[in-house]
């Protein structure tokens, strides 16, 4: 039945794709096994990451990038991310609005996601819908963060090219000089340029960034634009197509890609493992325990975690978070899983 | 199938030459509140984009909003485009200025409720949770 959904979704049945995505973004354990033969499809589209703070013009320079990538003939998928509430866990997700006129355009396809409680701009999602749209055979992937603030870096691990944008009256020149988000772009995006101020960002950004050292043959540019008036938007794409050939040319293509694989498997291990954990601690007495014993000031932290750690490893997997929904992710089509004694590391 | 861990998700759109969004502010906050992923897509949308972006979004619902008087034209328009498109699970619901003599031939033509002006959102987030319970 999953080859069925599998052969729509690559023959290009954005229904199937959109439905599929909505399965991943709900984590059903069916929609996992169509996700694998997508995955084996996956691999050639060149994504873009677009990260920086709230108001930035980060969805009115994607709408831009999909018009130039649509005139120059390239078929374009969009995944927008926006914050969900950890009150309600609802969403408001607007990034869409800037971008709607591309939605009759049967060459784009724009998805919006909520974080979820995903931190860093990124929902945990993000990776399964970018594997979709690019078993589709979208040549370019936009990814769209969240706004962050100045430590949503994960965007790197996501994207073969990384947008950082900035726009003017958001602080003096020390907060260019910070750590995190400013350390993370191939290229930085002063937006809103036809602002007084922007100049004043421009300059304090280029001294921040003064030195770096190129990265894979690369050194970060800073770009002007004024995306709602579509000023610099040209040049921004000439320089995303530009950084891609340099990739491409010092052999750092593979490298990212191989870095993105990383991220995405390793969020994956890190998801399964605190589901595990928390569901032992919250079963478990023991957790309750060293909760007690730790405020009675009888044990440390460390020598805490560090007992509980060996004992929750040497128990058998599959993890019970797992076993609940129906097979852990990284399984074949849930096969039984041989019971293990003994203490086992990771 | 494992409907507790579904997130509802509901695209919220006007369709039409109408700029008065307040309304459809209030709707997406109040659903939003009620820990549902809304999709928002802005004023003045054809019936054609409202459509596209509910399949690419793969949402639960489509809500519409009118205040300018052209309901039955483009609320129908945007059920029949969502038809031809295969998106048969997506279920519409409306709100706006629309008289009453207005409600029953949009209920027949797919419109599956009409919460007029001074409905509680409450109400309508309750409705969406019970109509969201096959899903």
């Amino acid at each position: 039945m999953n080859s069925l959904i599998v052969r729509r979704i690559l023959r290009g049945d954005v229904g199937a794709a959109a439905r599929l995505m909505r399965d991943l973004d709900d984590e059903l354990p069916s929609a996992r096994s169509a996700l694998k033969e997508l995955y084996a499809r996956a691999g050639r589209a060149h994504v873009v990451g677009i990260t920086g703070s709230p108001g930035a013009g980060k969805s009115t320079l994607a709408d831009k990038l999909v018009e130039a990538a649509r005139k120059g003939g390239k078929s374009v998928g969009v995944v927008a991310v926006d914050p969900t509430s950890p009150f309600s866990g609802g969403a408001v997700l607007g990034d869409r609005i800037r971008m709607q006129r591309h939605t009759a355009d049967p060459g784009v396809f724009i998805r919006s996601l909520a974080a979820r409680g995903s931190l860093g701009g990124l929902s945990r999602s993000v990776f399964d819908t970018v594997t979709v749209l690019d078993a589709m055979g979208k040549d370019l992937i936009i990814l769209e963060t969240a706004g962050v603030g100045q430590d949503g870096v994960k965007v790197a691990g996501a994207a073969h090219t990384v947008l950082v944008v900035l726009s003017p009256g958001q602080g003096d020149d020390i907060q260019a000089l910070k750590a995190g988000i400013l350390e993370i772009g191939d290229i930085y995006v002063v937006n809103k340029c036809d602002r007084k101020d922007s100049e004043q960002l421009t300059r304090s950004l280029g001294l921040a960034l003064e030195g770096t050292s190129p990265r894979d043959g690369w050194t970060p540019p800073i770009i002007k634009t004024a995306a709602v008036l579509g000023r610099g938007t040209r040049e921004l794409v000439d320089v995303i197509n530009e950084h891609r050939s340099t990739l491409v040319r010092a052999g750092a293509w593979e490298r990212r890609s191989l870095n993105m694989a990383r991220t995405a498997f390793m969020e994956l291990l890190e998801t399964g493992l605190r589901g595990f954990i928390n569901e032992e601690c919250e079963r478990g007495k023991d957790c309750r325990k060293i909760f007690g014993d730790l405020a009675a000031r009888k044990t440390d932290p460390y020598s805490a975690a560090k007992t509980t750690l060996r004992k929750l490893l040497s128990k058998s997997p599959p993890p019970p978070s797992f076993k609940k929904r129906g097979c852990p992710p990284f399984s074949k089509a849930c096969p039984p899983v041989p019971r293990r004694r003994g203490r086992r590391g990771i | 199938m494992n409907s507790k861990k579904r997130k509802i998700r509901v695209l919220i759109a006007k369709p039409g030459l109408d700029g008065h969004d307040r309304g459809a502010k209030v709707v997406v906050r109040a659903l939003r509140d009620a820990g549902m992923e809304v999709i928002y897509t802005g004023i003045r949308q054809t019936p054609e984009a409202i459509a596209g972006a509910a399949v690419q979004e793969g949402v639960d619902f489509v809500g519409l909003s009118c205040l300018s008087g052209a309901h039955n034209h483009l609320f129908t328009k945007v059920v029949k485009l969502l038809r031809a498109k295969g998106a048969r699970g997506v279920t519409v619901f409306a709100g706006g200025i629309i008289p009453a003599s207005d409600i029953p031939g949009l209920k027949k033509a797919g419109v599956k409720a009409i919460f007029p002006p001074g409905t509680p959102t409450r109400d309508i987030a309750q409705w969406l949770r019970a109509a969201a319970k096959h899903l």
